[in-house]
Parts: C-alpha cells; sequence; structure tokens
C-alpha cells in the first residue's frame, strides 16, 4: 500500500511542518517515508508545496506527477494541483482561500472550513493539524497516536506543552471536514 | 543495541554522518540547497563533543584552502558548496589532487550556467568527471540516490580519498539533498589521534622528528621531467581506482529490451518510470553508476549485447550519455532525455521519452 499526497498552499500557513508530521507519523509505524519540499524562493505569501509519500515498500521517486491526495490552500494551488490527482482519488480544500471550486467530476472532493474555524476558536496556529486530522478522517493511513508521538519526536522538548493543543485540532478536523462530491 | 532510524534531509545526514565519521574539520560557505550541511552542524556544536571544528570561511576559495591546509596535515577534513560555489573551488581541487592530498568535497547540485536557479539539476556531471580544475587530474566522484547513501557516501569519500590521497566529491543535488528519507547513522568513531595520522600518513606536515627530513606538500614543480614523472604516478594511480573502485546498481536488469542509465534523483525518478512501464508491458531495467568516475564502463558494454537501446536520463542537456556511448562503443542506439534549469522531469516524462526516443 502506498499514499501519495501534495500538500500545497500559501508559505506561513504551516503546509511543510504538516508533511513533516504526517511522514513521522508514518516512520512511528515503521512505514517507508519520503518528503520532498519545493525550496527556495518561497517565503511567507509565497506558494509552497511539500510531496508526502507513505508506503509499506521501498519509495523510488519522491518526486511524482499524480497523486492520491492533493490538499489545496489556497487558488493558485487548487489550480495547479486539480488536474494532478488520480481518477478516483481525493482533493481537500479550504473554502477560505478559494474563489473558484475544483470541477473535475471524477474525484472525490471535500471541503474543510480550517482557516475560519481556527481564527475563531483563537488557535490560529494549529491551523495546519485541523487538516491533518480532516484528511485523517477520510483516509485513515496513520493513527492518531502515531501523529501524536511523530509529533512528539519532531518538535523541540520547549514546545510539548502544544500537544494536546494540536490533538485537539486533529479531532476537530475530523469533525469539520465535509464531503462536496 | 538496534540501530535508530531517523528522518531526515540528505543533507542533515551528510552532517551527521561527518561527525560520527571522526572529521576533523568543515570549512563552509553557505548557499542554496546545501546550507543545512553546515547548519546542522553549527546545531550539534561537535567541537564540544569529538573536538570537530566547524568554520564559516569568508569565501568558498578561502575554504577549500582551508581543507588543502587541514588535508596537508594529515587530517580528515571536508567542504561542501552547491554549483556555483563548487566553480570557484575548482583551483583548490586541482591543487589538492596535484599535490595528492585527500579531502571530501559535497556538491549538491543547482541549475547553471552562471548563478543559474536554486533548483535542482545534473549539469556539474562534466564539470565534475572530465576535469573542473586545471590538468591531467582526476576527482573520485560518488553519486548517492537517497539520504542513507548521502550518510553512508561520507565515510566511502573520505576512505577512498585517504587511500589514494586524492580529493573525492559527493556528487548530489538539490532533490537528494532536500528531501526527507529514512535514514540509520553510522556508529560514532573516534577521531584519528596524531599519532596515529603520523603513522598512517608520514607525508602529513605535522612538525620535523629528528629521524626525517622536511616533508614538503606542493603541486609546484618547475623540472618538467620530474613533472612529468609525477604526471605518470598520478595516471598509474587512476588507473588502479579504475580497476578496484567502480560501484554500480542494477535494477530489475534480468531479461530486458530497454536499459535506462541514470544517477542520483534521476536514477530515483527513472525507478518509477520502470514500474509504469512494466504496467504498460515495457521490459526495461535501471542501471545506476554509483562512481562516476571512475564509471562502470566495463559492465555497462555487456549491455551492448542485451538490449535494443539506452535512455541516459539526467538533469542536464546530455553530458553523462557521451560516457554510456562509449561504454557502449557506440554498438547500440543511446539516446538522451533530461529537463533544464533546475526543472525536475516527473516519472511519466521519462516513461514517455523512453517511449518516443527507443521504442518508436
Amino acid at each position: 500500500m502506498q499514499h501519495e499526497i501534495i500538500i500545497a498552499g500559501f508559505g506561513g500557513q504551516g503546509v511543510l511542518s504538516m508533511g513533516k508530521i504526517l511522514a513521522y507519523s508514518g516512520l512511528m509505524e515503521g512505514k517507508e517515508v519520503s518528503w520532498f519540499p519545493s525550496y527556495g524562493p518561497e517565503q511567507r505569501g509565497g506558494t509552497a508545496n511539500v510531496t508526502v509519500i507513505l508506503s509499506d515498500d521501498r519509495i523510488s521517486s519522491p518526486v511524482l506527477n499524480e497523486y492520491d491526495i492533493a490538499i489545496v490552500l489556497n487558488q493558485p494551488s487548487l489550480e495547479k494541483f486539480e488536474k494532478t490527482v488520480k481518477a478516483g482519488g481525493v482533493l481537500i480544500y479550504d473554502g477560505y482561500g478559494i474563489t473558484q471550486k475544483p470541477t473535475r467530476k471524477d474525484i472525490r472532493i471535500f471541503e474543510i472550513d480550517a482557516m475560519n474555524i481556527a481564527t475563531q476558536e483563537g488557535n490560529a496556529k494549529a491551523f495546519n493539524m485541523i487538516v491533518l486530522g480532516g484528511m485523517l478522517k477520510i483516509t485513515p493511513m496513520v493513527k492518531i497516536e502515531s501523529v501524536m508521538a511523530g509529533l512528539k519526536k519532531s518538535l523541540p522538548e520547549r514546545h510539548h506543552k502544544l500537544l494536546p493543543m494540536n490533538e485537539k485540532a486533529i479531532l476537530r478536523g475530523m469533525e469539520l471536514i465535509r464531503e462536496v462530491q | 543495541m538496534a540501530e535508530e532510524i531517523k528522518l531526515m534531509k540528505g543533507n542533515e545526514a551528510i552532517a551527521h554522518a561527518a561527525i560520527r565519521y571522526g572529521a576533523d574539520g568543515y570549512f563552509g560557505y553557505p548557499i542554496t540547497p546545501q546550507s543545512e550541511i553546515m547548519e546542522t552542524l553549527m546545531d550539534e556544536k561537535p567541537w564540544e563533543t569529538t573536538g570537530m571544528i566547524v568554520l564559516q570561511a569568508e569565501s568558498e576559495v578561502a575554504a577549500i584552502n582551508m581543507v588543502y591546509g587541514g588535508a596537508a596535515c594529515g587530517k580528515r577534513v571536508m567542504t561542501s558548496s552547491s554549483s556555483p560555489g563548487i566553480s570557484l573551488k575548482q583551483e583548490g581541487i586541482s591543487y589538492m589532487a596535484g599535490a595528492e592530498l585527500p579531502g571530501l568535497i559535497v556538491n549538491i547540485m543547482r541549475g547553471g550556467p552562471g548563478l543559474g536557479t536554486i533548483q535542482p539539476s545534473q549539469a556539474d556531471y562534466f564539470q565534475t568527471v572530465k576535469g573542473g580544475g586545471h590538468g591531467d587530474y582526476r576527482l573520485i566522484t560518488l553519486a548517492p540516490a537517497s539520504v542513507q547513501e548521502m550518510a553512508d557516501h561520507v565515510a566511502l569519500g573520505f576512505d577512498l580519498s585517504f587511500k589514494y590521497n586524492n580529493p573525492a566529491m559527493i556528487l548530489a543535488d538539490g532533490v537528494i539533498g532536500q528531501m526527507m528519507e529514512k535514514v540509520v547513522l553510522p556508529e560514532q568513531r573516534p577521531r584519528k589521534t596524531e599519532e596515529e595520522i603520523r603513522r598512517e600518513q608520514p607525508w602529513a606536515t605535522l612538525g620535523r622528528p629528528e629521524s626525517r627530513g622536511r616533508n614538503v606538500i606542493t603541486s609546484l614543480e618547475l623540472d618538467s621531467s620530474i613533472m612529468e614523472h609525477n604526471n605518470i604516478r598520478f595516471q598509474e594511480k587512476y588507473k588502479k581506482i579504475e580497476e578496484n573502485e567502480v560501484l554500480y546498481e542494477e535494477i530489475e536488469c534480468d531479461d530486458i529490451d530497454y536499459l535506462i542509465v541514470a544517477f542520483g534523483s534521476a536514477a530515483r525518478i527513472s525507478q518509477k518510470a520502470i514500474q509504469l512501464a512494466k504496467e504498460e508491458g515495457i521490459k526495461v531495467g535501471l542501471f545506476r553508476p554509483i562512481t562516476l568516475w571512475p564509471y562502470p564502463s566495463k559492465i555497462l558494454n555487456t549491455y551492448k549485447d542485451k538490449v535494443k537501446g539506452i535512455l541516459s536520463v539526467e538533469l542536464n542537456a546530455g553530458q553523462m550519455v557521451e560516457d554510456v556511448k562509449l561504454a557502449v562503443e557506440c554498438k547500440v542506439l543511446v539516446e538522451h532525455f533530461g529537463r533544464l534549469g533546475g526543472i525536475v522531469p516527473t516519472p511519466q516524462e521519462v516513461l514517455n521519452a523512453l517511449k518516443e526516443k527507443l521504442i518508436r
């Protein structure tokens, strides 16, 4: 079994770290993982994306042309990656950053109101964890315990006090995600 | 104790592996996409544990000359940079080859020419394996294709460079440097003591004891008859390296009609491409040179009778393809596919190229 995922959005939205936490979660379950970021001139406000692969077997290419799941958190990312979702695959978007909705008919489409809810609930920094929670509801590729163990492993100890807040955000994301098509 | 599996970037793996190898020093100057090497070393503060020195030099040129100086003292020293910075180091690399000094240079390639782009590329193949600096010298060149190999090639590169008193290079690119994968780091080794260096590198300039004359490290020899003699000695050494140190990997190469040859990140992408090809019933294997110099020409030569065509997949305009053609003596169709300027091809593009260029 192999999960091929692209996560894309504005720099500063936590796209890369969301991918990193997912990769660490896979590591906790003994899976093969690869994490390949778009790196370089991206900055806060620019666009960023990361390809994450979780697999039971050795991973060949860290670079892909199509994905099982695309998580798009702004309009440019939707335009770039909607067409790269495999037929029957999953597209997840946050309506906050989207002005023109996806149009594909051969994929499953989900919306998650993560940015608004994160801001309303005074938890804007856990925005990416809400989105991650939403994705795990639809495709439970790793257990929540593994995500928490992965978070603990990837966060410096001084940030471990934030772990409960992140867990809450994941669970909130599982409630919030809804199927559009 | 079971070795711990870690998740890290290729660049980070190089830094950790250098500390654990027992390296004596790292000298560098930041440049994307390899800055994490020095950042990780600075975070790890090995000067407080193993005693390894980490120094941000004032320039790439200064850094390679610090490597020259450290190596002249028999120390395990290294530098890293990316393409434009590696161009600046070429003079120092040629001097190291001429003075027969060991040392490790890491190039995490980006697109050129000039300052180019910061995105991944393999366009420094010619520079690395055909010269780069001036003079008849060769650079031992390792091409890791995974984060694990990034870690492993640090020890391999140092070991080979000290075995032959010749500089060695790890030639990777932005994909392998920036991606995170699982890695098992090597055990911590102690740094060599001065006594060990005096014994194992008797040429090292560590101060002259009464028992011998002065050790002189130089690439300069104004008497051409001696300089020719030196060059002949270098060539004999290079021949020995070519005979003994070739490394490569053959992936699904039994009973095939076509062969892809690729190194580093291009090999990873091509590995997925051969999976896609097999789903379409195309019988294709992947040959991955691990040493780019010495090049695995002899084994590649055997494919001239086994396949109908070979595709050299590179992140450049066609460089290694020349060595592939030489290896098979142009007796089988050899084509090239590459993307340029920092664009990384997808597995599907590689498959399409295979079909267009070889199968037609």
